[in-house]
């Protein structure tokens, strides 16, 4: 379980939390989804990096994210793998079961992909005269062509499926759909599918699209039964992806456990970004107790090998994951801020500045500077976003943190003003 | 007093409760537990595909799920958009009381229960959903103890059969070689028969 040879040595340099004598081993009960993206957490078990750090997890699969939160809530975990916008959902008292949560570490980038059913993605084709390597942009033009066309014949709008309200899945969905000039709430129906039946829903002809993490787009791909369109890179490459989630009453009372944690998990996304350990990664990953899928398609994805569909068509995404580089573990409140003012674009609540300063407050780079030193420096905190060249927004807008309602408004899509809200009640 | 105790009684049966659950089983046994327990406003469903518009027009108080059902996420969503349950409250309307909490958890029970709504109403429907949990959960216990002590059962006399055949024993002597090794092995009878039995596959 602990292979020495495995582990880069490069946490000797870091502020690691002094270990007087005999490490005490703390025990930790973590939360999570089987996902590529619990790769960090899996890794800090399964490699020995918490058990390093004195600290014994016991990580608990689950079924949905509902569970993960009350669960947390609850205290039936110390912390969970958890979405992004989750943290900043409970700190504006959003969903059944808002209950304080905050981030101190960001499990990483990438991972989201946009699948179609290979039905609907010939009738692009078909209608807009797409090529074979278009870009995520104009697959989504090309897809409002097709959605005018099903109008004007009188068919009923497509079913596409995402897996939480608040998750990066919904807001990079929408993105991507009202960059094509398609209103999300009107023009389809959005619905949410877990995961791990995402593919089977999509060969069943129950949903003709959806937005999720890895691997379930490869899964759907390799099968032949859907078109991948997009991926989280085409949409914004630094976009907020998964998170551990904790209590801040809990991590108060326990600063040093959490410290201990963030330098554990530190190392295991270290481990977890070089390329050489990929292949073990993807053994530990597609055992049946994390996330029971074919190694193949792990090591595939890992790489950054997309198979676009069944016929072979094939994009390679330079960091489709990127577990630690650029400063990728950091929670920066600029982060949170986007996910709040995409809350805001579709109606799920309203901008205020309290409720800006409480969404912010959920990531805390603080207790990961206090862990790690001073990495990676402030600057990315509140800085705008999308302006780097290897940084943009697929449709070229720029994110101030400081000008959150201008920058809602300057969508030409977004909710009304009374929520158009509910075309998924048609089910 | 008895009046009051009448119209208290009455408010409590008067909820409008949605259970669902994809095993049939154990909807069927948690809707007789609620119908026994005096509540007519039950409603079961084992899928959750046209759900939307089941909850718009029962307009439930209370809706169990399992807690094993990734649906749930599916639920959040449909709360998201719907304004009939106004604001439900996921899993329970007390959160000072933990033993509930975990009771429910254990069990496999989550429930939606709309805001507002009394907890001296509420409680009494959750303990009975758990309580009717725990009676499936034991079930399922007991049908999978019984189904592998029918397979050891199988395995032993498998191996009572190799040994009688290749060391030419009685059906007794083979019993007794068997039971013999397990004791001075400390081991169960079905272990040993069950290395028997691979042995025997190997060598043969």
């Amino acid at each position: 379980m602990y292979r020495m040879t495995n582990v880069p040595d490069s946490s000797s340099n870091l502020a690691a939390p002094a270990l007087g004598g005999e490490p005490q081993q703390k025990i930790l009960r973590a939360g999570f989804i089987p996902l590529m993206d619990a790769s960090i957490l899996i890794a800090a078990v399964e490699m020995g990096f918490a058990w390093r750090e004195g600290l014994s997890i016991e990580l608990v699969r689950d079924v949905s994210w509902a569970n993960v939160r009350d669960r947390l809530a609850f205290r039936q975990f110390d912390m969970a793998h958890m979405l992004s916008p989750m943290p900043v959902a409970a700190s504006l008292g959003l969903g059944s079961n808002p209950s304080p949560t905050m981030t101190p570490f960001s499990l990483g980038r990438g991972g989201n992909a946009i699948t179609l059913s290979t039905r609907l993605f010939e009738r692009m084709q078909a209608v807009a005269g797409l090529g074979e390597d278009a870009s995520a942009l104009e697959n989504a033009r090309a897809l409002a062509a097709v959605l005018a066309d099903m109008r004007d014949r009188g068919e009923s709008p497509p079913t596409l499926g995402m897996t939480y309200p608040f998750s990066s899945h919904n807001y990079e969905f929408r993105y991507w759909l009202a960059a094509g000039g398609i209103n999300p709430d009107r023009d389809v129906k959005m619905v949410v599918v877990p995961p791990p039946l995402t593919s089977d829903a999509l060969e069943a002809g129950a949903i003709d699209g959806f937005c999720v993490g890895a691997p379930w787009n490869m899964v759907a791909s390799e099968r032949g039964v859907g078109r991948i369109v997009a991926a989280k890179q085409d949409i914004w490459p630094s976009a907020p992806e998964k998170v551990i989630g904790m209590r801040p009453e809990w991590a108060e009372a326990n600063t040093d456990t959490v410290l201990r944690l963030i330098v554990a998990l530190d190392a295991a996304a270290r481990w977890c970004d070089e390329a050489a350990n990929h292949a073990h990664l993807a053994e530990i990953l597609a055992a049946d107790r994390y996330i029971a899928a074919p190694v193949e398609i792990i090591r595939q994805v890992l790489a950054g090998r997309f198979s676009l569909d069944a016929k072979g068509n094939r994009r390679v995404i330079r960091n489709y994951f990127t577990f630690h580089q650029h400063g990728a573990n950091i929670p920066q409140p600029r982060q949170a801020l986007w996910i709040f003012s995409q809350m805001v674009r579709w109606g799920q609540t309203r901008f205020s500045q309290q409720a800006a300063d409480a969404a912010a407050s959920a990531f805390r780079p603080d207790l990961y500077r206090a862990a790690l030193g001073q990495l990676g420096g402030h600057d990315g905190d509140l800085a705008p976003a999308g302006s780097e060249p290897d940084d943009v927004f697929m449709d070229g807008k720029i994110f101030d943190p400081a000008a959150i309602e201008a920058y809602v408004n300057s969508f030409a899509v977004r909710a009304e003003e009374n929520g158009t809200l509910p075309s998924a009640l048609e089910t | 007093m008895l009046r009051c105790g009448m119209v208290v009684a009455m408010n409590h049966l008067d909820l409008t409760i949605l259970v669902i659950d994809e095993n049939a089983v154990r909807a069927a046994i948690i809707d007789e537990g609620l119908r026994e327990a005096g509540h007519h406003r039950v409603t079961v469903v084992h899928e959750v595909h046209g759900i939307a518009r089941l909850i718009e027009n029962l307009k439930p108080d209370v809706i169990i799920i399992d807690i094993e059902n990734p649906n749930r996420d599916m639920m959040e969503h449909l709360f998201q958009l719907t304004r009939s349950i106004s604001r439900p409250i996921a899993m329970f309307v007390d959160r000072s009381d933990t033993a509930s909490i975990e009771a429910a958890v254990d069990a496999g029970v989550s429930a939606y229960i709309v805001d507002g709504l009394r907890k001296e109403r509420v409680k009494p429907i959750l303990d009975m959903a758990v309580s009717r949990f725990n009676v499936f959960n034991r079930l399922q216990r007991e049908l999978a103890e019984a189904r592998s002590a029918l397979e050891e059962r199988k395995v032993i006399e498998r191996a009572k059969g190799i040994l009688m055949r290749m060391r030419n024993l009685s059906e007794e002597e083979a019993f007794t070689l068997l039971r013999q090794t397990a004791m001075n092995e400390k081991k169960r009878l079905a272990d040993i028969a069950q290395s028997v039995v691979t042995a025997a596959g190997m060598l043969l």
